[in-house]
């Protein structure tokens, strides 16, 4: 007996979205992805307006919807210099971001 | 400490591919377009904005000169936009490099320079000699005027060079300062403090100062030019 809410003609798996893929089907999702240049070009441009048409085109559109881009910005600039603010120096010598790693 | 101290400025790389093709890209995204004739706020305060600036650079011009317009807003709006995200911590400015700089400035002044000599020869050349000289002094003068123009594309890159890249290493010097000052001796630390506040309001300034200058130096070059 069909439980409530399940559709009768199965949906393939190549259409459906991330959260809809079982955990079983997804090797065979991702490997079903269009990783070509235009397919990747594609997926950033919807990632893109996802969050425009979310945050910044609205009526009143306020400041945050911009300040997270900065936001995550920072964090993505942190994490390219993190390897380099972690180099051990001469112990005189040490950064500010080592001395306060070692004391947490 | 000296490797510290350079170290925001060395280009990032991903394995050794460079990643800073990655970050000059990335201003472009805070820049919406729009079809419509009335937007949300971010394109509404862009365009007023950029409105503002081309009206204001482009006056000067005559009808040959603003053709460039579109280059010349799009120039100070780069060089703006980057300049502010590179105030972010930990982010990299592309316009430290002078390698950036000479790619943007040898071909603009080329472009307005040698625009100028194929249509007027006679009075491009005419700038090499200042009005009302004594004749002695008149060969000299003419080596120095050449010499002066041909310093110009240099003069362009490494003045935003060295204001952009001099601004972020006294913020780095002042901010290790308070840091440092901090354990030590509190109302000292609270003075360089403030003197890390004001630097850092000249620094936004100066950011904006600086694609400022650039772009009015490019227009007059376009303006004796044209």
């Amino acid at each position: 007996m069909a439980s409530v809410g399940e559709c009768p003609a199965p949906v393939p798996v190549k259409d459906k979205k991330l959260l809809e893929v079982k955990l079983g089907e997804l090797p065979s999702w991702i490997l079903m992805r269009d990783f070509s240049p235009s397919g990747i070009f594609g997926a950033f441009q919807r990632g893109y307006y996802r969050y425009y048409n979310k945050y910044i085109n609205v009526k009143k559109g306020s400041i945050s919807g911009i300040t997270m881009v900065l936001a995550c910005y920072v964090l993505f600039s942190y994490s390219f210099s993190y390897k380099h603010l972690n180099t051990y120096h001469l112990a005189f010598l040490t950064s500010e971001h080592e001395r306060l790693r070692k004391y947490h | 400490m000296n490797e510290n101290l350079f170290a925001s400025f060395i280009a990032p790389t991903i394995l050794g591919l460079p990643a800073a093709v990655l970050i000059i890209l990335f201003p472009p995204l805070l820049i919406p377009t729009s079809k419509y004739l009335i937007n949300n706020r971010l394109i509404t305060t862009q365009q007023w904005l950029i409105k503002l600036t081309s009206k204001q650079m482009m006056t000067m011009h005559n009808t040959k000169g603003r053709t460039w317009s579109l280059m010349l807003v799009s120039l100070i709006t780069f060089i703006a936009t980057t300049n502010l995200l590179g105030l972010l911590p930990y982010s990299f400015t592309p316009t430290t490099q002078l390698s950036m700089n000479l790619a943007m400035a040898i071909p603009l002044w080329a472009g307005a320079v040698i625009m100028g000599f194929r249509s007027k020869i006679k009075n491009a050349l005419a700038h090499f000699l200042p009005q009302g000289t004594p004749t002695p002094l008149i060969p000299m003068l003419v080596i120095i005027e050449t010499i002066s123009l041909l310093i110009q594309p240099m003069a362009l890159a490494v003045r935003l060079t060295a204001n952009i890249t001099a601004g972020h290493l006294l913020m780095h010097l002042i901010g290790s300062a308070t840091l440092a000052m901090s354990t030590i001796n509190l109302p000292s630390t609270l003075i360089i403090f403030t003197i890390l506040i004001l630097l850092t309001i000249l620094e936004i300034a100066v950011a904006l100062i600086q694609a400022y200058v650039f772009t009015l130096l490019v227009s007059l070059y376009l303006h004796d030019n044209t």
